[in-house]
């Protein structure tokens, strides 16, 4: 039996019945088009992260407090003090693939300029922060080396702190007081946008790392250190030599651990990536069953179609219709009903993903593969649960199927 | 040598616990061009016997050749190749696939033509619905047509593929006396034209119209006669 004449003995009897043959390939519709939208929309998700990541700066290490690698058990990374000012001059002076030092001084305080005042984060930092993080001024200056000495009281703001206590007005040369300590304005930021975690950048307040130490933290223990490395190759390397530089700094003995950990974006990027998989596999898991459960109403509907065919199952195979053809023609039925299942599927998956971009205003990726699997998946679908019915109906007895009422 | 050759043929069925013996020893012949009425009552093996003479089924023991091919034996393969290239069935209840028109109904057996034996399968098609004169009706379904068209229809399958025998099973037990003739006088053509008929009927006045009449009961023939 040739396969054009098969195909059109399918499409027909999918048309005969074409509500029901649309219910029966909802299942893969809804199967497939999650398994588009999920993945279009989480692989949009992860290079929008990794895109954040790669502009926070690729050379870029953090050496935080606390124990090294990820999740040590008993203490948090970052909740523990061992990192102190003299860390950060150490790497300065000692290491020799590093470009820039700064310290990291974190505080969250009540910011009060005349009639507004807003609850922000105010950083200590070196005055080369804006180019370690590659962060240009907007308006004004930020502070220098010779402030940061002085422990002067000058302030950077991010461009929301500007916009929220100035408001259409030019904060230079204004007077802001951060908790009970007098600043003065220097500086407004660029704008940088939301992080990858979502939370607003420019929301925050630079100062000079020792003023923040000293005026408004306990005068002895940072947060963390930002180095940038000569280069992206040499990231990894440097990361040695600045782990030697601080067990050294720590009088660590060789049997001991870190008492610091050193993160690269490399390390960063990895894990928001590892997080995103972790997502797209959970999320296409739940796909997988709703494609299965799609099979199985395949197979479902195809039986009644067998049951309800099986007269006319009875004429092909009196007028010499083999068992094979049989099969052929029920499988060639199902797997059509899921190939189109799958098609529509991709649209409607495709439609979704965009609705779902714009609604968390994240990019879509669109994957071929994606596509071309989900399709070649659903084929699969169609013959794997039409087998049972399709070889139900090529078992049967011409003769009972002739007088089947 | 004969077309068909039955040899002590008998067919037994288990129903539950009991075994129906539904062919007790068969012999019978039949010749090519021959129109062969079997009649008998119900449950006299008639309907049996058509279905081992078509090779839906395989008999219990005996001998069946067709054509000089023992088909007992034989495996559901080479069956469906005998009944695609050697056999043309008519029904009772027409057996018309609905919703499709008499056309692609008459094309059906074609499909399965796995040789090629028949050339040019669309215009044979054609040629045998005007041959029993439906030659305006092609694109009809078969709820479009009368009872008597739709028995023609099916006669034209069956004759699609040019087979040896056309195997008819009662088929003018669905349609009224006029339409009966009808569709008896386009088979006393086509045995005219050197088609072997085997015609299974409980009607007397059908088999009346065949050339030979074989009278079946209980499994047996009891009477075999040149009409």
């Amino acid at each position: 039996m040739k396969w054009k004449s098969l195909i059109k003995v399918a499409l027909k009897s999918i048309m005969k019945n074409r509500m029901r043959s649309f219910l029966t390939m909802l299942g893969i519709i809804i199967g497939v088009a999650s398994v588009i939208a999920l993945i279009s929309v989480g692989r949009g998700t992860q290079s929008d992260i990794s895109g954040k990541i790669q502009s926070l700066g690729t050379n870029l290490l953090m050496i935080m407090p606390g124990a090294s690698g990820f999740g040590g058990v008993s203490r948090g990374a970052g909740s523990w003090h061992t990192l102190t000012m003299a860390d950060a001059e150490k790497i300065e002076k000692e290491a020799t693939l590093v470009t820039q030092v700064s310290p990291v001084v974190r505080r969250s305080a009540q910011v009060i300029a005349g009639r507004n005042n807003w609850f922000t984060s105010v950083q200590g930092v070196a005055a080369n922060y804006t180019i370690i993080r590659s962060w240009p001024v907007d308006r004004g200056a930020f502070f220098t080396d010779r402030d940061v000495k002085a422990l002067a009281k000058v302030a950077v703001l991010g461009a929301t702190v500007a916009d929220t206590l100035y408001p259409g007005q030019d904060p230079i040369g204004a007077r802001i007081r951060v908790g009970n300590v007098p600043f003065t304005v220097v500086g407004v930021l660029s704008k940088k946008g939301q992080n990858m975690m979502g939370s607003d950048q420019d929301d925050i307040i630079f100062a000079p790392a020792t003023t923040v130490l000293f005026r408004l933290g306990d005068g002895k223990w940072i947060n963390s250190i930002t180095v940038s490395a000569v280069s992206e190759q040499e990231t990894e390397a440097a990361r040695g030599e600045i782990e030697t530089i601080m067990r050294r700094a720590h009088r660590l003995a060789g049997s001991e651990e870190n008492d610091f950990s050193i993160r690269t974006q490399t390390e960063l990027n990895e894990m928001a990536t590892s997080v995103t998989k972790m997502m797209t596999l959970l999320l296409s898991a739940v796909a997988g069953v709703s494609l299965l459960v799609g099979g199985i109403g395949i197979m479902n509907i195809m039986l009644v179609s067998v049951t309800e065919r099986t007269r006319e199952i009875g004429i092909r195979l009196a007028i010499g219709a083999r068992e094979a053809d049989v099969l052929v023609q029920f499988l060639i039925e199902a797997a059509i009903i899921s190939l189109m299942g799958g098609m529509l599927g991709i649209l409607l998956g495709l439609v979704t993903a965009e609705v779902i971009g714009r609604a968390i205003s994240a990019s879509v990726v669109i994957d071929p593969v994606t596509i071309a699997v989900s399709f070649f998946f659903s084929g699969v679908i169609g013959i794997f649960f039409g087998f049972y019915p399709a070889k139900k109906a090529a078992a049967l007895n011409p003769i009972e199927a002739l007088h089947y009422e | 040598m004969a077309l068909i050759e039955l040899k002590n043929l008998t067919k037994t069925y288990r129903m539950g616990d009991i075994d129906v013996h539904a062919l007790r020893g068969v012999d019978m012949k039949v010749e090519e061009r021959e129109f062969l009425a079997i009649t008998g009552a119900s449950g006299s093996g008639k309907s049996t016997m058509l279905n081992i003479l078509g090779c839906l089924d395989l008999p219990s023991s005996g001998e069946y050749v067709l054509g000089g091919t023992r088909v007992n034996g034989l495996d559901k393969r080479k069956l469906a190749d005998i009944r695609n290239e050697k056999i043309g069935f008519v029904f009772q209840g027409f057996n018309l696939l609905a919703r499709t028109s008499a056309l692609e109904n008459v094309e059906l057996p074609l499909l399965y033509d796995r040789a090629g034996r028949i050339k040019e399968p669309a215009r044979k098609a054609v040629e045998v619905l005007t041959r029993v004169g439906l030659a305006d009706r092609l694109h009809h379904e078969p709820n479009k047509l009368s009872g008597g068209e739709q028995q023609r229809v099916a006669i034209a399958r069956a004759l699609v593929n040019e087979p040896a025998i056309l195997l008819a099973d009662e088929p003018t037990g669905n349609l009224d006396t006029v339409t009966s003739m009808e569709v008896i006088d386009i088979f006393r053509d086509l045995n005219r034209q050197g088609m072997t008929i085997i015609l299974v009927t409980h009607e007397p006045e059908i088999s009346r119209q065949a050339r030979r009449a074989i009278e079946l009961r209980d499994g047996r023939i009891i009477k075999d006669v040149v009409l």
